[in-house]
């Protein structure tokens, strides 16, 4: 395995200069929830925070302590979700998750993943697949508690 | 004349002035040694094994290896409840390796040596019988258990739930900005309401070594018991549990040449005989009736079950490697490849040493961060180039969190670690600054 095809330069890019990264206050009359994703084997934490108005994610800020991987792909996930409609977002979502579950047997589709097919060379690294997606776990919990709870989101 | 000069000969009854001298210390012969682990023949991702992850699980030399080979194919049997000549065979071979790990680190007694599965469990073990215990064994509302800031989380967790489930309160000592244990502490940490201090020998990220003689001194005053965490320092140190001054210790086999699966709680015999039982089931029992059950002495009251057979005859055979080798031989390989990584890691711009960076009082475990690259992204870098390290918290976040870092890497050594192998280390680190630099 080409530590190049791990370390893609997409992904160095967004590691070195995060997208949206950030806890932002989120704009008026949007329903806000958070979650904060932990993950035990390496500490690495992040904390996800979206405002869902009228269907639509309205903002998706973030924050977190991670490696490379947790921290680009925090920052290719506000880049693709924010200001999408939720059923969207959804997809991209799922999408990128069989693309990390495939142990680099799933041919990423560039249309729906942009920057996340710099992800493809993880899904063949198991031990790194978790960091990857550490903040996609976060914003669907966070996702579901401002759908669940329209008035104000909950935090754990 | 003959006969004077004959007189000022040795003869055989004066043999014993030489071994009055000072005995050069034995040497490991690194090349032998690194022959007899086969597998640092092979290669990681293109490059030679550079295994430097000793202190997360030890490899295996071949006497291992062939002793659990042995096992299974001439020995297999049940221990003690088959009349049979395997049964027999495995019973004996199963408590040959009990005496043998009593006689590695000095206990009394073969009986004094508790078999478990690793040292979380030997642990357990003991914070279980103060929750279930009586007398010395009890602890409730007003008493004190005292650990460390230092330890690695199964030195922590079942002290947290001890004394969550009998109110007894938990008290810690600190650690110094170097890396050692803050014993200035001590007479105020334990009292008598300190019903037992548990910590580590050798700390598992820092590699800090502790001196025991105050804090047991301390303990004894005011009546506490001392159990100390040896997964660290078995393996590689000459450990007498004499000299420790504790009432239990507790270590693994797998980091020690060993199998995976057997761990070893040693305890002072008339401590192990007031506790209680910690799980039930077969073995260790003395008469069952359908009412009640009275209980089998130490040690098999604590061993419910088959026990890990293989796994034990497995330690034996890895004790028996190491008194071969000479634990003082592994120790003095060990200082001079410590020596060499404080002063090849010092040439490493922004690495920041996590331990003691003096070669007095640590071992060969050196945790590091590189400024703005995260360990999960070192690790990586150098599993690339076949060098094998720990990133993470290693089970001991407290330690990370005091020094405001949430992961380090580690390097950890042993007795096939070669200087050539920290050198590769250094370069593998380069390589890590090329790529995120």
């Amino acid at each position: 395995m080409q530590l190049d095809q791990l370390y893609q330069e997409v992904l160095l890019d967004h590691y070195k200069h995060p997208h949206g990264r950030g806890l932002r206050e989120p704009p008026a009359a949007a329903s806000v929830a958070e979650a904060h994703h932990v993950n035990p084997t390496c500490g690495d934490e992040v904390t996800v925070r979206v405002a869902v108005s009228g269907g639509t994610l309205a903002d998706i800020s973030y924050d977190g302590l991670g490696c490379s991987i947790s921290q680009a792909s925090a920052s290719v996930l506000y880049e693709l979700l924010h200001g999408r409609a939720y059923p969207d977002a959804l997809a991209v979502h799922d999408a990128f998750v069989a693309l990390m579950s495939g142990r680099g047997q799933v041919e990423p589709d560039v249309t729906v993943l942009g920057d996340g097919v710099a992800f493809a060379g993880v899904a063949r690294y198991p031990a790194r697949v978790t960091c990857a997606l550490l903040p996609w776990m976060a914003f669907k919990d966070a996702v579901a508690r401002a759908l669940g709870n329209p008035t104000i989101g909950g935090t754990a | 004349m003959a006969t004077v000069e004959q007189s000022r000969l040795p003869g055989p009854g004066t043999s014993g002035v030489a071994v009055a001298l000072p005995a050069e210390p034995r040497r490991l012969d690194v090349a032998r040694v690194r022959a007899d682990f086969p597998i640092l023949d092979r290669e990681v991702n293109g490059h030679p094994l550079v295994y430097l992850d000793s202190g997360n699980t030890s490899q295996k030399p071949r006497p291992v290896l062939d002793a659990l080979t042995e096992h299974y194919t001439r020995h297999n049997g049940n221990v003690a409840r088959a009349v049979h000549t395997l049964g027999t065979e495995a019973t004996e071979a199963y408590e040959g390796a009990r005496a043998k790990v009593a006689a590695f680190v000095g206990a009394a007694s073969p009986a004094e040596i508790v078999f478990t599965k690793n040292s979380t469990e030997a642990i357990n073990l003991v914070a279980n019988a103060f929750r279930n215990g009586t007398g010395r064994f009890r602890v409730g509302p007003g008493d004190e258990v005292v650990i460390s800031e230092m330890e690695h989380h199964s030195n922590i967790v079942p002290w947290q739930l001890l004394c969550d489930r009998t109110g007894a309160t938990l008290r810690w000592f600190g650690i110094t900005a170097e890396g050692r244990l803050d014993e200035s502490t001590l007479d105020d940490l334990v009292t008598n309401r300190t019903k037992i201090v548990s910590y580590v020998h050798m700390s598992n990220i820092l590699g800090t070594v502790n001196p025991t003689a105050r804090i047991a001194a301390r303990a004894r005053e005011v009546g506490a018991l001392v159990m100390l965490d040896c997964s660290q320092s078995v393996p590689h140190l000459p450990v007498d549990v004499a000299e420790l001054g504790a009432d239990f210790i507790a270590f693994t086999g797998h980091k020690m040449c060993g199998p995976t699966g057997i761990g070893v709680l040693w305890g002072r015999s008339e401590l192990l005989a007031e506790m209680p039982p910690f799980l039930g089931g077969g073995s260790m029992i003395e008469t069952v009736t359908m009412e009640r059950t009275t209980y089998a002495a130490p040690p098999v009251r604590f061993e419910a079950g088959t026990p890990p057979i293989a796994q034990a005859v497995g330690l034996g055979a890895a004790v028996d490697y190491l008194t071969g080798l000479g634990m003082d031989a592994v120790r003095r390989h060990e200082e001079e490849l410590t020596a060499y990584a404080l002063d090849a890691l010092a040439t490493v711009p922004t690495l920041r040493l996590f331990g003691p960076a003096t070669p007095v009082g640590r071992g060969g475990i050196f945790s590091f961060g590189l400024t703005g690259i995260h360990p999960h992204d070192i690790g990586q870098v150098l599993d690339a180039h076949g060098i094998a390290v720990r990133v993470g918290h290693h089970c001991a976040r407290p330690v990370c969190a005091r020094y405001g870092v949430p992961a380090t890497t580690r390097a950890s050594f042993y007795v096939h670690t070669t200087t050539a192998e920290i050198d590769a280390l250094v370069r593998g680190l380069d390589q890590v600054r090329k790529v995120f630099g």
